[in-house]
């Protein structure tokens, strides 16, 4: 029998009621775009063809959905198999995510009515890097599915079904390591062909892919730190701490590895002067490198990762040196010349907004009515 | 959670990410695609251009694209840039008093701006639904609306801000010059010339071969600034007529002959041309680079296979053993 239950209660609490009104407002906005064309809702232009949509939606909301990819990854080397405590929440979130950075995706094409174009093998351009992102992604979000189908199966009682699955979980488990290793990754590749555009701080070209997955596991450990620490205070339960604490300082050494690599591929590109320029781009080159090298002291340092309260500040520090870096390099020192400016505007950021709010909508209510939390002491 | 678990942890993470750095480090870009000397191209010689924006017309006409009034002028077309209905635009370099025309200091300088048709395209090398294609014969850039999706990657990957998405419509698509031989209007495939080039009245957007267009620029930066030349107009192969016009002090720099791969749309100018707006590009294309990265990690997709076959033998051991497993 599974250890995992569903947390049960009200689903209509205060919190709820405010994420549907952010969604509600932010439908408004959804409807003006397919109506009235993305420019009476968006601020984006012919220099800035990608704002807060794709970015943050999709560019850093995949990143962000990386816990089921990382606690994956983990599965097999920590040798913890489906039982590991974590892994089902991890992959509701990976899956809402992922979801929603795939409507995101389809909300910010602007030819939506034809996406079916990409899945259709006659039209493949094999050197584009957006082509394995689009492909990855939708079969990761289908592999994700079937990840997290046990919790469902289990509410409804197919164990036929389960029996099934459990056979052959194995492959998907593995696909569901492989396929984020390559889309995360292309997301950092679709940074070279845009050459100059992007600030030479973040463009290191052949690097690219590299430094996007190390940041996309990152972000999935910390993602994983904290909805773990959140769901313990929120809903209570076990403390994870211990456990938290290992993948925290896994989390270390690929910050070391991505801190070390990123300055060598400067240093020998000869741009290390330019992180000390003065600029807006050193800034941020500066602020994202301090939150990466805090939470990596915080954790490191033996006296306080016992504590769950700087346990959870180091993996908000390093969420956010994560998704800095990618809005870096995608949007905030992005320069496509002159003439060109991008902020979003207010509808533009109620439409993610939006999305976020429905995102947490969907978590809360799953977490209730299936089980997907380890319940193993206070069922 | 043992110390033991730890390092195989780290061990293990560090071990991927070494792999992937190796294959991305090492990754063989190709080379930049070779330039056809036969496709179809432009020469605009900035010097030779008046501002008159008879192109600009022309260019509307001939695609069907409504003009942009200003101020209630209904005189003149009057485009800032390229958008989802203007496909080529002539603008303007200003400095101090702007009094001598293509002076850098105190003057002036028109600058056109339209599809590069670039030798090694970015947009066409990011495109995922093969919705932008480079004709075989003719060199040309074109675009399938049909195909295309609409995720702008193109217009991320263009180093000119070419391609333009027309985010006024509800069901709008890429716009972006395609020398005037998209479906329905095929002036090259029919022995013609471009609009722009047809209409101006001074050779200064000039149509040819990139070969016969090349040779022409070249001829003009041997030139002694005072001389007189005989300019001609249309298609520089046989032009309908000639001018005779006194030489300009040329800067000695063709844009286009080797740019990010070269492109069959060429500049010449009396100005620099980082004054002039155009990007800061090196001879390598990107496009190049990011195809290499591309093809060394999914080359007959043979690195995702292996990994595949690793990871699903891994976790099939791992996971068999998990009951006593349990959790720490």
């Amino acid at each position: 029998m599974s250890a995992y239950k569903p947390l049960g209660g009200r689903i209509l609490t205060p919190a709820f009621l405010f994420f549907a009104v952010v969604f509600l407002i932010s439908l408004y906005f959804m409807v003006e775009r397919f109506t009235d064309g993305m420019g009476a809702v968006a601020n984006i232009n012919g220099g800035f063809p990608w704002g807060i949509w794709v970015v943050y939606d999709v560019i850093i909301g995949t990143g962000l959905a990386c816990g089921g990819y990382a606690l994956a990854f983990t599965v097999y080397i920590f040798n913890k198999g489906k039982y590991h405590p974590l892994v089902r929440p991890a992959l509701l979130a990976s899956l809402a995510g992922y979801a929603l950075g795939g409507f995101g995706a389809i909300f910010d094409m602007g030819r939506w009515w034809q996406f079916y174009n990409i899945l259709l093998p006659w039209n493949w351009n094999f050197n584009s890097v957006m082509l394995e992102v689009g492909l990855c992604v939708s079969l990761y979000i289908i592999v994700l599915i079937i990840e997290f189908s046990p919790a469902f199966l289990e509410k409804i009682g197919a164990t036929g079904l389960l029996k099934v699955l459990d056979k052959t979980l194995f492959f998907f488990i593995a696909l569901g390591v492989l396929l984020p290793t390559m889309h995360q990754s292309s997301l950092g590749s679709m940074l070279i062909i845009m050459g100059y555009k992007v600030d030479p701080l973040w463009q290191v070209l052949q690097f690219q892919p590299l430094l996007a997955v190390l940041t996309a596991i990152i972000m999935g450990y910390s993602i994983v730190i904290f909805e773990a620490s959140l769901a313990r205070v929120g809903f209570g339960g076990k403390d994870e701490t211990p456990l938290l604490a290992v993948l925290g300082k896994v989390s270390v050494w690929l910050m070391v590895a991505f801190l070390v690599i990123r300055f060598g591929v400067l240093a020998a590109q000869g741009k290390i002067g330019l992180i000390f320029a003065g600029d807006f781009a050193s800034l941020m080159f500066i602020i994202e490198t301090i939150l990466f090298v805090a939470p990596a002291i915080i954790i490191a340092s033996p006296s306080l990762n016992k504590s769950p309260g700087k346990l959870l500040i180091a993996a908000v520090s390093m969420l956010f040196a994560g998704a800095l870096y990618r809005f870096d390099a995608f949007l905030f020192t992005y320069d496509p010349g002159p003439g060109f400016s991008y902020f979003p505007s207010a509808p533009e950021i109620m439409v993610t907004l939006g999305v976020i709010s429905f995102e947490i909508m969907a978590y809360l209510v799953v977490v209730k009515t299936l089980p997907v939390l380890h319940r193993s002491e206070h069922a | 959670m043992e110390r033991r678990d730890f390092l195989k942890g780290a061990l293990g993470t560090g071990a991927a990410a070494v792999v992937c750095g190796a294959s991305s480090g090492s990754a063989e870009a190709r080379p930049n695609l070779e330039a056809n000397g036969e496709a179809v191209g432009m020469l605009y010689d900035s010097t030779l251009c008046v501002g008159c924006k008879a192109c600009v017309t022309a260019c509307k006409n001939i695609n069907g694209m409504e003009p942009i009034f200003r101020n209630g002028d209904e005189a003149y077309d009057a485009a800032a840039d390229l958008s989802g209905q203007t496909l080529n635009v002539i603008k303007i370099y200003k400095d101090g008093k702007a009094t001598v025309k293509d002076a850098e200091q105190d003057g002036f300088a028109f600058e056109k701006r339209s599809c590069m048709h670039c030798v090694d395209p970015g947009c066409v090398s990011a495109c995922p639904v093969t919705a932008l294609k480079q004709q075989a014969k003719t060199g040309i850039v074109i675009y399938d609306p049909d195909a295309c999706i609409g995720c702008r990657t193109c217009m991320t990957a263009c180093p000119y801000n070419v391609p333009q998405f027309q985010y006024d419509k509800a069901f709008g698509k890429i716009a972006k010059c395609q020398m005037c031989n998209q479906k329905g209007v095929e002036r090259i495939d029919n022995g013609m010339m471009t609009g722009c080039a047809e209409a101006c009245p001074t050779g200064a957007t000039l149509f040819g071969t990139r070969d016969a267009l090349l040779a022409e620029a070249k001829r003009r930066m041997e030139l002694k600034p005072g001389d007189i030349y005989n300019y001609p107009r249309g298609d520089v192969r046989k032009p309908d007529s000639y001018h005779e016009k006194p030489v300009p002090t040329y800067k000695n720099h063709i844009w286009g002959e080797k740019e990010a791969g070269g492109t069959n749309v060429m500049h010449i100018s009396s100005v620099s041309f980082d004054k002039l707006g155009m990007p800061p590009l090196e001879e390598r294309s990107y496009a190049s680079i990011s195809e290499g990265v591309q093809h060394t990690l999914y080359s007959y997709l043979a690195l995702p296979a292996v990994a595949l076959a690793g990871l699903t033998f891994l976790v099939k051991r791992n996971t068999d053993g998990d009951d006593k497993g349990g959790e720490s």
